[in-house]
Parts: structure tokens; sequence; C-alpha cells
């Protein structure tokens, strides 16, 4: 492997990896911020143990998220020296911003939460909760603007001279709908995930009759906003993908595996056999879906990957401007399904629910319930490298091939060795994290809560 | 001033706060087992960070992200030239975010002791390492300009260890871990105080001979200027005071002449590289400077409106944090110094 396939992984694993614990911590914040809420208004002990308790797990997967995001910051200079001169005038300042307006934000109120119990009056502790988690949702909004630059870059303007692109508009590189679809596509999808791990956490804690009086009212919580973000999700999801097509209409043949272009085009539900392009030796599809996805019409054309490539050929020069097909197809399904799993079991699960009844204590109903958090997880993952991977040759699209991005003055053996040492590093702290979170799951809320005027609550943190 | 100047003020700034900041972090991790005897004290010492470190921290993100955004080429050249001090600096707030933040998760010694031990080495590390980053910078190194125009770092990794970097990267060690000390002194009581006011006063001694030395190369071989003569000239004179205010016991005059002494290395620093970025060592035609690396006028000029409303609000609830948390801790705070967060103890 070259410095370019190193720099390429070295970026999907540190991403992939910061993003598992992205998505947990913004939809936690708000949740841990409305327990805390709920608290404040009703002054009923269940509501102050859950946000001690879910606060805790919160707490454990925000550490992750902000060490991780350490070398977000910096990677783009390490290994993407070039990509970094070509679009800095442009890509670093929704970055900067990111860090003036968020991240001062949700680390400074976030710490005035975990120790401000004793120190804070009541209201204005509470305040420091929720603005911790605003902070977390203005970062997902420029990072997705950065992103959204990336997929489909505007306001700017070519500087042959300097070889690199330069900034016109601020407004429309924050603003175009490319940013926004993608803001209200994944935040949401932070708001399942997080969802997921409330629900299966407090489910877990009813089937074992642990703390019944917490976990009842986080289960339905928990449930609620999987189902609500779900819907949301799809919502946008849908506004993504017409975006796409005109966008990025290879991104979408990929995710479909559509050579030739077609009216009518099915929806591609499962494929056995390869996706080169040669006829499948099994596939089922929904007949015009595709169409009707893209275009808003059942007998639209959609254009496929052979006549886009021929396209691109004329408009950007001999290349192979065709993405990894297996892996956009795949991707794309499995961020679908991982979802809808997710929240067909929240759904099933608030309905058996609905008179009060008791959770069954059947076996697979406590793996689904585990599977709660993780599942939305791997779907938000599959998703990203789908519409990462399916970009792809281009790192900026249309204007620099990720081939350019890559640094030119560092070695393969010096991206090899530090890929080596960040993947090794981030398995260890990963078995830490989950070892971690069970502890904190097994070992359940606390059964009296602190008493607000002591030092103790301080020092227990640290 | 041009926008380009303002900015380059403006990420000095950035690195001011950080070096203020963060260093007393820094220095509070490398000082942690000399100061704390117990796992009472420990506990305590790193409880004056609790609420504050992870908010130190971002400046150096967003001194990061203003370089990106206002000086792509001098972000792209420093970060891919500096490859590997980066990647140990990053590996090392990697585990000391994490150490912080788990080390009391059990309630066992050898865990907790194991964090601690990561928390020693991973402070050290970027205070070493940032010194020699920046004396290297301001030393220059090997930039070339390659036949597409870019200016690249050309240099290896060995490069980057000649002895005046070295120099550096000892005085922000020292310089870091005494701030850290005079810190401890103004957050903690009872014995932890004693001992830190204690070391703050050795580690000083050491920091102002390696000070003055590094400055001294730095004025009479490097730069001629006279603004950096007279700059390193106040930085050794606030170090005077800080040291004699510490003997004192006046622990808040020498908290803030030492928090201004690390605001003029900075100044000194970047008023040896102006108008300069990072010059090279090879050819001044391959120096990047504040024209050459930078962003376009509208760029900086979208950035200069961001930064001046939003610097003020965080200086203030930033501020605000301190004034929150100013109450000093000592060990006798710590009930229970053993427990661990997740350990069953309410079962």
């Amino acid at each position: 492997m070259n410095a370019l396939d190193l720099a390429r992984w070295q970026f999907a694993i540190t991403t992939v990896y910061h993003f598992i614990f992205v998505p947990i911590t913004i939809g936690s914040g708000f949740l841990v911020a409305g327990l805390h809420t709920a608290w404040y208004r009703t002054n009923n002990d269940k509501y102050l143990r859950a946000t001690k308790f879910f606060g805790k797990l919160f707490l454990i997967n925000f550490a992750m998220g902000v060490v991780t995001g350490i070398v977000q910051e910096f990677q783009f200079g390490m290994n993407w020296s070039s990509y970094s001169r070509f679009v800095g005038d442009i890509f670093g300042a929704p970055l900067a911003m990111e860090g003036l307006l968020a991240f001062f934000l949700e680390s400074t109120f976030l710490g005035l939460w975990i120790f401000g119990w004793d120190r804070l009056s009541r209201k204005v502790h509470v305040a420091t909760i929720w603005l911790a988690a605003f902070g977390t949702l203005f970062s997902a909004y420029f990072i997705l603007a950065a992103n959204a630059f990336m997929q489909h870059p505007v306001g700017y303007t070519l500087n042959a001279g300097r070889g690199r692109a330069e900034l016109t508009n601020i407004f429309k590189v924050l603003f175009q709908n490319t940013a926004l679809a993608a803001f209200f596509h994944t935040v949401p999808s932070a708001f399942l995930s997080a969802g997921g791990l409330f629900a299966g956490v407090a489910g877990w804690m009813l089937v074992r009759g642990r703390d019944t009086e917490v976990a009842k009212p986080v289960l339905k919580i928990g449930l609620v906003t999987v189902i609500i973000a779900f819907l949301i999700v799809a919502v946008s999801g849908d506004w993504t993908s017409r975006i796409m097509v005109k966008q990025q209409p290879m991104k979408m043949a990929a995710a479909e595996a559509l050579y030739n272009t077609e009216s009518s085009a099915p929806f591609s539900l499962f494929t056995v056999g390869t996706l080169d392009g040669s006829k499948p030796v099994f596939q089922i599809g929904l007949p015009g879906v595709l169409s009707f996805l893209s275009t808003g019409n059942f007998k639209g054309v959609v254009e496929g990957v052979n006549d886009l490539q021929k396209s691109y050929e004329q408009k950007y020069g001999p290349g192979n401007y065709k993405p990894n097909i297996p892996l956009a197809y795949w991707g794309f399904r499995l961020m679908i399904g991982f979802g809808a799993l997710a929240a067909l079991f929240a759904f099933m699960t608030l309905w058996w629910m609905r008179k009060g009844r008791k959770m069954p204590e059947n076996k697979w109903f406590v793996r689904g319930l585990i599977s709660m958090p993780i599942l939305p997880l791997l779907g938000i993952a599959a998703g990203w490298i789908f519409t990462e991977s399916a970009r792809q040759p281009w790192i900026v699209f249309g204007l620099m091939k990720t081939s350019d991005g890559v640094s030119t003055s560092v070695s393969a053996g010096s991206v090899l060795f530090t890929m080596i040492v960040f993947t090794a590093l981030y398995g260890f702290l990963a078995v830490i994290e989950f070892g971690l979170m069970i502890r904190a799951i097994k070992v359940g809320p606390e059964k009296t809560p602190v008493a607000e005027k002591s030092d103790s609550m301080l020092t227990m943190a640290y | 001033m041009s926008l380009n100047s303002f900015w380059f003020v403006l990420i000095a700034v950035l690195w001011i706060g950080y070096f203020i900041l963060e260093g007393f972090d820094f220095g509070v991790g490398i000082t942690l087992k000399l100061v704390a005897k117990d796992q009472a004290e420990r506990r305590a010492v790193i409880t004056t960070l609790g609420p504050l470190w992870d908010g130190n921290e971002v400046w150096l993100l967003v001194a990061g992200g203003a370089t990106f955004a206002a000086f792509p080429e001098w972000y792209a050249t420093l970060f891919s030239g500096f490859y590997l001090p980066l990647f140990l600096i990053l590996l090392s707030l990697i585990v000391r975010g994490v150490a912080f933040e788990y080390r009391s998760k059990y309630g066992k010694a050898q865990w907790r002791n194991r964090w601690d031990n990561a928390i020693v080495i991973s402070s050290a590390v970027p205070a070493l390492l940032w010194g020699v980053a920046f004396a290297n910078i301001v030393r220059g190194v090997p930039l070339q300009k390659s036949g597409k125009g870019v200016i690249e770092y050309v240099g290896g990794f060995f490069n980057l260890l000649n002895p005046y970097a070295l120099l550096g990267g000892l005085v922000t060690l020292f310089l870091f871990a005494t701030h850290g000390a005079l810190f401890l002194g103004l957050k903690t009581d009872g014995s932890i105080r004693k001992q830190a006011n204690e070391l703050a006063g050795k580690l000083g001694l050491v920091t102002a001979v390696l000070a003055v030395a590094f400055l001294s190369w730095t004025t009479f071989s490097l730069t001629s200027k006279t603004d950096v003569r007279m700059l390193s000239l106040a930085v050794v004179v606030f170090w005077v005071g800080t040291l004699a205010a510490n003997r004192a016991g006046r622990e808040g005059v020498a908290f803030l002449t030492s928090s201004i002494t690390l605001a003029l290395v900075v100044i000194t620093l970047f008023a040896a590289l102006y108008p300069n970025v990072m010059p090279s060592s090879l050819s001044p035609a391959d120096s990047l400077n504040i024209f050459n690396a930078s962003s376009t006028h509208y760029t900086l000029k979208v950035m200069t409106v961001v930064a001046v409303v939003m610097t003020p609000i965080v200086l203030i609830y930033q501020g605000w944090t301190y004034w929150v948390f100013r109450k000093r801790i000592s060990s006798t705070h710590i009930t229970s110094p053993e427990a661990g967060v997740l350990d069953k103890i309410h079962q």
C-alpha cells in the first residue's frame, strides 16, 4: 500500500471510530438535559437518579468523543496537506467557527455541569447542561457544512494562479441544501442511537426488575425518541437522496448498482452474486421505486453507472469515475436496514407495553434490547462509509481527486506507523470504555441521591 | 494594520491562551506525584483541573482551526512537516484526557496508579514537544518550493531534534511545570499547597537558567530585532518577579506574573517570526509569511467578524467558570479517597 491508501485507511479508521461516540454524545446530552429539567420542575427523586445515572454513561462517552476529536482537527494538515492547501480558504472557516462557537461552549459548560452541583443555583445548573448540549449541536452543524462542501462545492471560485479554491460567499457554504439535509439526517440519527442506548439500558433494568421506578420513564422516553428520530431520519433521507441524484448522480447509481440508465427503475432490496454489472444471480426489487425515490415519479429516468462514466469522461477528462460499487450498494442497504430494525423493535416494545404490561422475559427480547444501542451505530457507520466512499474518486466533488489531496511530504512508512499506533490505542481504549459502560450499567443508579450541599459530589468525579 | 497582520496577532493570542491555560494543566500533571503523597492528595490535585482542563484544551483546537482558516499554507506545511512530533502530542492528549476522566471510575489502587503514571507522562511529552516545535519554527526549518510552487518541509524527523529546539523544549517543560505548581499553590490547601510552593521555587530556578540560555541564543544568534531583545528582557524580569512573589508567599501575584511570562514568551517567539510564519533555513525566498501563506481577504474578513464577536463572549464565560470554582481544595475534602465512581458503594 502506498501513502495514499494508508492515509485513506487512517482517515476511515479514526473517523468511523470517532463517530461511534459523537452521535451518542449529541443525543444523550439532550436526553440528560431533559431528565435534569424534569427533576428541576417536579423535584421527583427518580428524575435526579436517572439524570445522574445516564449522566455517567453520557460522560464516559463524551470523554472518548473529545479525545478522538482532537485527531480530526489536525489530520487534514498531517495526512491531507495538499487538500488543506487547496480548500483551506473555504474549509478552514467552518472548522475555526466550530471551535469558537461550539467546542468552547460544550467543554466549558459541561465542566460546570459535572462539578457545579453544589456550586450553582439549581436554575443555573440545569441551564449549563442545555448549553453544553447545544454546543454539540453547533459543532455538528459546522462540520457537516464543511463536509457538504466536499460533496457539493458552492460559494467559491478557482484561482489558477495560486492553484486553489477560494471562498466568495460564506453563506452559500454554510446554508446550502446539502448541508441542511445532512444536518437533519445526521442529528436525528444521533437521537436514534442515544434513544436506543437509553431504551436498551432501561429495558434491561426492567427485565431484571432493578430500579424500575427510574427505568420505566426512561424506557418510554428512549423508545419514543427512537421512533420519532427514525421518522425524521427517513424523511430527511428521502430529501438527501433527491439532492444526491442532482448533485452526485454517480453516488445514487452506485448505491443501487444500477449500471444502465433506466426509466421506472426498481429499488433493489437484495442481490445474490457479483455487483460488477453482469446479470445478478438473484435479485429482489421493487419496480419503479428507485425512480420514485430519485425523481418523485415512478416512471422517472435514473442514470446508470456506465452512462455517467461516459459523461464524466467528457466533462472531467479520461479516468475512472466509478466508486467501489459493492461497498456503496451494501453500505446504503445496511444503513437503512440497521436503522429500521432499531425503530421496528422500539415500536414493537412500545406496542407491547401499551397497557402497562410487564416486560417479556424472553431471551430474544433481551437480546433485542441489548442490540438497541448498537444497531443505530452500525447504521450510522454504514451510512458514512457509503456517502464518503461513493463520492470517490473525488475528495471535493468535481474539483479535486482524493489522490491529489494527500500529503506529498509524508512517507508511507510514517502514515503506516501512526495508523498502527492509533488503531492499537483506539482498540485498547474501546475495551476500557466498553468495560466501564457495562460496569456503570450493572452498578445502576444511586439508591439515595447525594445531598447537594456537600463536597462529596465534587470529589466523586475524579 | 492589515488583516494578515491582525490574524497573525490573533493566532498569537490563541497560543497565549493555550500556553497559560493548558500550561498549568500540563504542570499539574507533571508535578502530580511530586506534590501529592497519598491517594486523597492526588485526587484533590486532579480535582483542581476537573472542570477546567477540557475547556483549556479547546484553545489548541481553535488555534489549529484558526491557522487552517487564516493561513492554510502554514497549517498544511507545519502539520505535515512536523508529522511525528505532532503525532506524539496528539497521542499524549488522547491518553491524558482519558486518564483524567477514567482514573477514578474504579476504586482499585493499581488502576488509579496506572492512570496517574499516564497523566505524568502524557503531560510532560506535549509540554516538551511544544517547545521543540516552536523553537524549530523560529529557528527555521528546511522548506523548499516545489516545481508546482508549493512550499513544503523537506527535512526529516531528526532535523527537528537540534540542540536549540531541544533547549526550547526543556524551557517549556520546566516553565509549564513551574506554572502548574504555582497554580496548585493558589488552588489547594494544606500539605499540597506547601509542597507546591516549595517545588515551584526549585523548578523556577531551573527554568530561569534554561530560559536565559534559550533567549540569549535567540537574541544573539538568530535575530537582531531590537523588540525581540526588549521582550526577552521583559520575560526575564517577569520571571524573576514570579520567583520573588512565590518566595514571599504571594501566590496570586506569582501565578499572575508567571501567566504574563508565558504570554511574553509567546509574544517574543511571534515577534521573532514576524512577518514570517515559517522561515526557511534553505532560502529566504522559500519562507512562508503572512502573505504567501494566507487566505483571501474575504475569508479573513469573515473570520474577523466571527472572532471579534465570539472571543469576548468565550472569555467571559470561561472566566466565570474560574470564578465559580475559585475555592481552594485540600485532601480533607476527599471524604472517601479509595472509592471509585462505579464501585458498588450504594448497593
